[in-house]
């Protein structure tokens, strides 16, 4: 439980983060926070031959509210995102989810980027970003380009980040008022990941739902707004279309089950 | 920017519970590692190395961290703090460890430094918590021993009297 050999960069901007992805390209890793990537270099799941540290690059430290959006660098951790004194009213879907991602001790340490950039299909920071239809902010030496969530997003520790790419910045959409936000989960204990995770934006005339931890990526389905027998028969397909499996873990009936309760009782809260 | 070759060792200083320290490691040591093999900071214990026991908990910048999951080369130049760090000069308990010996809140010791270090940061940041936030604190942290009942109260029992203890002054 040791990483493997590698070299060590601290990089003090941005710019030089990419300097060395330009020449090292899938042979470096950022190191921002470090609370995915860690145990999979202790578990040596990866070895890097360089490892880039961004978490002292100035011009990735701030969060802050850029037009229509609440704007993460990549060096924010998600301690300081949880704790912002208007987090509920900037974006309360993150404002609910927070709170069940790791432990205080790892969100202190962890960030927000990272997580987007890690893309574990069980996460909760992936889903708020899809369901919400936020933003990744990719960098090279060469150009930067803005992609949508759902877009960046390929499958189980999978994304459209080529790998002389930075996450230099995530863009969650500011809560407008004529939707309503809501987030559940289900682990074994707090702070595991998610069995099953839901979120859902209730708006005037539709429903957004995301699912995560059973399909390998956020899974993301909009419907008119629905009561009764018919919402029952949407989340039931839902719950047969995100191809829930058995692991280790849960039964894929009970993944289906879970889909359709918390679904149901999360949409009614909401409407 | 700070370059460090593979398969070197590399002199790093750091503040070690107050005083400045140094010591030298290959830039994919952890943290918890060098805090023990070369600081003699023995009492981060390492359980799993990859950041769910919670017993290499220590406080980088006052932050507590898995220190399993933090480079040693990474805390270069900041200040780390561990349970040798907790107690006063000639050894004196803080008023946490005190209400964890009354209270029972240890049995092998093997969690209790990652717990400490964890509940100091919290309680400076929570003065007075529910028992809820206390319980959802030490899910970050493995015990096998004592059940957790007695270390809720135990840190329940510190915030309870630092507070009387203000209403002293």
């Amino acid at each position: 439980m040791k990483p493997s050999a590698f070299d060590y960069v601290r990089v003090d901007c941005a710019d030089e983060a990419v300097e060395i992805l330009a020449e090292q390209g899938d042979e470096a890793r950022i190191l921002a926070g470090g609370q995915s990537l860690m145990p999979m270099l202790n578990m040596r799941m990866a070895q890097p031959k360089v490892i880039v540290d961004i978490s002292r690059a100035e011009d990735l430290a701030a969060a802050r509210v850029d037009g229509a959006a609440l704007a993460v660098r990549a060096a924010v951790t998600q301690a300081t995102v949880e704790r912002r004194a208007r987090l509920a009213d900037e974006v309360p879907m993150l404002a609910q989810a927070l709170p069940h991602l790791g432990h205080f001790q790892t969100r202190n340490r962890g960030t927000v980027c990272g997580s987007i950039a890690h893309a574990d299909p069980s996460a909760e920071l992936p889903l708020c970003l899809a369901v919400l239809g936020g933003e990744v902010v990719l960098r090279s030496r060469a150009r930067r380009r803005t992609l949508q969530a759902e877009a960046f997003f390929l499958g189980a520790l999978a994304t459209a980040r080529d790998p002389t790419e930075i996450v230099e910045e995530v863009r969650f959409p500011l809560a407008l008022a004529a939707e309503r936000y809501g987030f559940v989960e289900i682990a074994m204990r707090h702070g595991d990941f998610a069995i099953v995770g839901l979120a859902v934006i209730v708006s005037a005339a539709a429903i957004r739902v995301g699912v995560s931890g059973v399909a390998d990526r956020p899974w993301i389905v909009r419907w008119p707004r629905l009561t009764g027998d018919e919402l029952d028969a949407a989340l039931d397909r839902l719950a047969w279309d995100v191809g829930a499996r058995d692991d280790q873990h849960a039964s894929g009936e009970y993944r289906r089950h879970l889909v359709r309760t918390l679904g149901r009782r999360l949409i009614e809260e909401l409407q | 920017m700070r370059r460090m070759a593979s398969g070197l060792r590399h002199r790093i200083e750091l503040t070690l519970n107050g005083v400045r320290r140094a010591g030298e490691c290959e830039p994919r040591m952890l943290l918890s590692d060098f805090l023990r093999q070369e600081l003699g900071a023995t009492g981060v214990h390492v359980g799993c190395e990859h950041g769910v026991c919670g017993a290499c908990t220590v406080r980088i910048n006052g932050v507590t961290q898995r220190s399993c999951l933090a480079l040693a080369v990474g805390t270069e130049g900041q200040s780390v703090q561990t349970v040798e760090g907790l107690a006063g000069p000639e050894g004196a308990l803080s008023d946490l460890q005190r209400a964890f010996r009354r209270h029972h809140a240890l049995q092998c010791g093997f969690c209790t430094p990652g717990i400490l270090l964890s509940a100091s940061e919290f309680l400076e940041r929570v003065p007075q918590p529910t028992e809820r936030q206390v319980r959802e604190l030490l899910s970050g942290h493995l015990c096998r021993c004592t059940g957790y009942t007695p270390i809720v109260a135990a840190i329940l029992a510190v915030a309870a009297e630092r507070v009387g203890r203000k209403g002293d002054a």
